[in-house]
C-alpha cells in the first residue's frame, strides 16, 4: 500500500492537521468558543455590524464562558495556557474581529495592565468582576496626534496633595463609550505611569466613533479627561515607563497573530463553499485553475499561519517568546490574513460585496487589526531593528 | 443526593455517517468523538437539580466505552459533573440494547445513585431503549421523556411529554428518568471548568468487578444484525400550481385535511 491510501486526504480547512497537535484541552477550548459563536455570533453579527453596534451583554455572555482574561491566574481568571488563549482568539475573530477586539483589550488590555501592575488591593477589586464581564475595561494610550509614536503623549497627571488631577484626550479607544473603567496611560514627573480611572469619575467623558467602515460591530470612542481627580491608589504601582503599556500591547498582539487567522479561516471556507456551489460556463467556478490558484493560495497562507501563532504560542507557554518574535506573527498573519480576505472576495463576485456573507465584514475589519496594536510598518521596523542591530524609527 | 448521568459517546453527528458494509457497524474511526447530544440535555437537567437542591448533591456521568476515548468525558466534567466513571472492555463490544442495559445496570448498582438521568436517544443507534431497560434491570420506576424534573421531600416530580401534552407523574426515589430537549439548552463549559476539569477523576471499572452472571458484548446480544440499507430514496414532490395564494392555501390546507394533519 502506498502512503496516500492509507494516510487519509487532509481536511481542507485544516490542511496540516494541526488540531492533532493541539491536547484535548486545548481542543476542548477551541470547540467551546467555536460552539459559542455559531450559536450566539455568528446568527446575529451581519446586524450588529451593520448597525454598529455590540451588545453589551455579550460581556457578561463571553464572561460566563469564561474567555475574558482567561490565561490570567486567580481572581475569578481559568488560569490557561497560551495556546489555549490563542485558540479562543482564533474562534472568537473567525466570528468577528470586533469582538475578538473586545475580549482582547478586556483580557489582555485592560485586565492584564491590572494583574502585571496592579496593587493587590486593585486586583482584589477590579478583576473578578471583569473576568464575569460586569466591568468593562478599556485601555487609552493612543492619542489624537500620537498614535505610532506614543511616548510623546500630552496626557498629563499631576500631583494634587495626595490625588492626582489628570487631564488630556485619548483616540481610537477600543470600548471607550461603554466602558466602566479605563486604564490610562499619561506623562508624570515620574515618566509615563498607568492609573485606572472610573468612568463615573467626574470630568470624564466618551464620544464614540460612529463613522466608520471597519470593526463596525466594536465600540470605538474619543475620550476626554477634563482635570479627572483620581485617588493615590487609582495609580498603577508597578508600570513605569513606556514598558508598562507595550508589556499589554504584547499580550494583545500575540492573540491577533491567532485571531487573524480566524478570520481569514472564515473569508477562505466561504470562498471554498461559494466555489463548489457557483455555476459559470456550465462547470463550478472551482473547478476553473484560475479559483483553485487563489483558493490554494488561501490554504497555504491559513495553515501556514496558524501553524505560525500555533509556534509562538508553544513558545509563549515555554518563556522562550521573545516580544519582536510576536511582531513576527502580527506582521505576517495580519498582513495575510488581509491578502486571503481580498482574494475571497472576488471568488464571491457580486456575493461578495453583500453582509450575506461574512468575507467583506472580515475584509473591512482587517484594515483596522492592520493599523491597531502596532501598524505593519511598525512592526516591520520592530523587527528591522531586531534582525539588523539599528534603529529605523527616526 | 446522588445523581448519575448515563453518557454515550457517538461520531460527530456534524460529520457525514458512514457504515462498514462488512461488520455493518458505524464507522468510528477518523470521526471525532464527541458526547451523545441528547446526554448533554441529560447532563444540563441534573446539574440544574444539583442548583436548585444544593448541600451535598454531586452528578456523576457513566459511560460504556473504549478506554481509548475516555478523554471525550472532560467536557462533562467541564460542564461542572463532579467525577466520571467509565466501564470499559473489550467484551462488551457488539452489545445490542438488551446487553448494554444488562451491564450498565450493574455499573449503576455498583456505583450506587438516588437517580440516574439519561438522554432520550442515542444519536448514533437511535434505539431509545436503553432507558426503559435500565430501569427495567435496576429494578426502579423509570419516568421517560421528561420535560421537566423536580425532587421534593425525597420524591421525584416529572412532567412526561406525550404526543398531546404532558402527564405530571411521581415516584419514589431510587428512580430512573430520561429526560427530552425540553429540560433546557446545555451549557456551554466554562474555560475555568475546562480547566479544572483536568484535576476530576475518571475512574474505570470493568465486567469482572461486576459478577455479571450473563453474557454481554456480541456473545450476550439478543438481538441479531441481518441487513442493513440506505433509505429508499424519497419519491418526487408533487408540485401544484395556483393562481394566487388564496387558492395556494386553500390546496394546501385540503391537502393537510386528507392526511388528516390538522
Ligand atoms: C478600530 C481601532 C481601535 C483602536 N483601539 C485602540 C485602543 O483601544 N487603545 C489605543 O490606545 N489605541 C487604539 N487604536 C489606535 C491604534 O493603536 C493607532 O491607530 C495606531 O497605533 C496607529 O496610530 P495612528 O492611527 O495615529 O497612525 P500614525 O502613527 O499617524 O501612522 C500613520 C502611518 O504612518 C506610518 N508611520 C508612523 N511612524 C512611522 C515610522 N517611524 N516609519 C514608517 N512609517 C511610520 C504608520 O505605520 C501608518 O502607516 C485603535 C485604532 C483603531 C483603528
Amino acid at each position: 500500500m502506498t502512503e496516500s491510501m492509507r494516510v487519509p486526504l487532509p481536511d481542507a480547512l485544516d490542511f496540516l492537521g494541526l488540531d492533532a497537535q493541539l491536547t484535548d484541552e486545548e481542543r476542548l477550548v477551541r470547540r467551546t468558543v467555536a460552539d459559542f459563536v455559531a450559536d450566539r455570533i455568528l446568527p446575529r453579527i451581519a446586524t450588529w455590524f451593520e448597525e454598529g453596534i455590540l451588545p453589551r451583554e455579550l460581556a457578561q455572555e463571553l464572561g460566563a464562558l469564561g474567555v475574558l482574561g482567561m490565561h490570567l491566574h486567580g481572581y475569578g481568571c481559568a488560569g490557561a495556557s497560551a495556546v489555549a488563549y490563542g485558540l479562543a482568539c482564533l474562534e472568537l475573530e473567525a466570528g468577528d474581529s470586533g469582538v475578538r477586539s473586545f475580549a482582547s483589550v478586556q483580557g489582555s488590555l485592560a485586565m492584564f495592565a491590572i494583574y502585571r501592575f496592579g496593587s493587590d488591593e486593585q486586583k482584589e477589586r477590579y478583576l473578578p468582576r471583569m473576568a464575569a464581564g460586569e466591568l468593562i475595561g478599556c485601555f487609552g494610550l493612543t492619542e489624537p496626534d500620537f498614535g505610532s509614536d506614543p511616548s510623546a503623549m500630552r496626557t498629563r497627571a499631576r500631583r494634587a496633595g495626595s490625588d492626582w488631577l489628570l487631564s488630556g484626550t485619548k483616540m481610537w479607544i477600543t470600548s471607550g463609550g461603554i466602558a466602566d473603567l479605563a486604564i490610562i496611560w499619561a506623562q508624570t514627573d515620574d515618566g509615563i505611569r498607568g492609573f485606572i480611572v472610573e468612568s463615573a469619575t467626574p470630568g470624564f467623558s466618551a464620544r464614540n466613533i460612529e463613522k466608520k467602515l471597519s470593526l463596525r460591530a466594536s465600540v470605538t470612542s474619543e475620550l476626554v479627561l477634563d482635570e479627572c481627580r483620581l485617588p493615590a491608589d487609582a495609580l498603577l504601582p508597578e508600570a513605569r515607563g513606556l514598558s508598562g503599556p507595550l508589556a499589554c500591547l504584547n499580550e494583545a498582539r500575540f492573540g491577533i497573530t491567532w485571531g487573524a487567522m480566524g478570520a481569514a479561516r472564515a473569508c477562505y471556507a466561504a470562498a471554498l463553499e461559494y466555489s463548489k456551489t457557483r455555476v459559470q460556463f456550465g462547470r463550478p467556478i472551482s473547478s476553473f485553475q484560475l479559483t483553485q490558484a487563489k483558493l490554494v493560495e488561501m490554504a497555504l497562507e491559513v495553515n501556514k499561519g496558524t501553524l505560525l501563532a500555533l509556534h509562538l504560542g508553544r513558545m509563549k507557554d515555554a518563556g522562550t517568546l521573545h516580544p519582536s518574535q510576536v511582531s513576527f506573527g502580527k506582521l505576517n498573519n495580519v498582513r495575510e490574513a488581509l491578502a486571503i480576505a481580498r482574494s475571497a472576495r472576488s471568488v464571491l463576485g457580486a456575493n461578495g460585496v453583500t453582509l450575506e456573507y461574512p468575507v467583506i465584514r472580515h475584509m473591512n475589519n482587517l484594515e483596522s487589526v492592520l493599523t491597531y496594536e502596532g501598524t505593519s510598518e511598525v512592526h516591520t521596523l520592530i523587527l528591522g531593528q531586531a534582525i539588523t542591530g539599528s534603529s529605523a524609527f527616526v | 443526593m446522588k445523581i448519575v448521568v448515563t453518557v454515550k459517546l457517538v461520531p460527530d453527528p456534524n460529520a457525514e455517517k458512514r457504515i462498514d458494509p462488512v461488520g455493518m457497524r458505524l464507522v468510528r474511526s477518523g470521526v471525532e468523538t464527541v458526547l451523545n447530544p441528547y446526554d448533554e440535555y441529560a447532563l444540563e437537567a441534573a446539574l440544574q437539580l444539583r442548583e436548585r437542591l444544593g448541600g451535598d448533591t454531586t452528578v456523576t456521568a457513566f459511560s460504556m466505552v473504549p478506554e481509548s476515548t475516555k478523554e471525550t468525558l472532560r467536557k462533562a466534567l467541564a460542564m461542572g459533573v463532579d467525577d466520571a466513571v467509565i466501564l470499559s472492555d473489550a467484551s462488551l463490544a457488539g452489545s445490542d440494547t438488551w446487553a448494554t442495559a444488562y451491564a450498565m445496570a450493574q455499573g449503576l448498582k455498583k456505583i450506587g445513585f438516588d437517580l440516574v438521568i439519561c438522554g432520550g436517544l442515542a444519536d448514533d443507534g437511535s434505539t431509545g431503549g436503553v432507558p426503559g431497560a435500565l430501569a427495567e434491570y435496576l429494578g426502579v420506576p423509570g419516568l421517560t421523556n421528561a420535560r421537566h424534573l423536580e425532587i421534593v421531600d425525597g420524591k421525584l416530580h416529572a412532567q412526561r411529554e406525550t404526543d398531546s401534552g404532558y402527564q405530571v407523574v411521581s415516584g419514589a426515589l431510587p428512580a430512573l428518568v430520561s429526560v427530552t430537549m425540553a429540560v433546557g439548552e446545555p451549557r456551554y463549559p466554562s474555560l475555568k471548568g475546562i480547566m479544572g476539569a483536568k484535576k476530576k477523576s475518571i475512574a474505570t471499572m470493568a465486567p469482572a468487578d461486576l459478577g455479571l452472571d450473563r453474557a454481554v458484548g456480541s456473545d450476550g446480544a439478543k438481538t441479531e444484525l441481518l441487513a442493513i440499507a440506505p433509505p429508499p430514496a424519497r419519491g418526487s414532490a408533487r408540485v401544484v400550481e395556483a393562481a394566487d395564494g388564496p387558492t395556494g392555501a386553500k390546496i394546501i390546507f385540503d391537502f393537510l385535511k386528507e392526511k388528516k394533519l390538522i
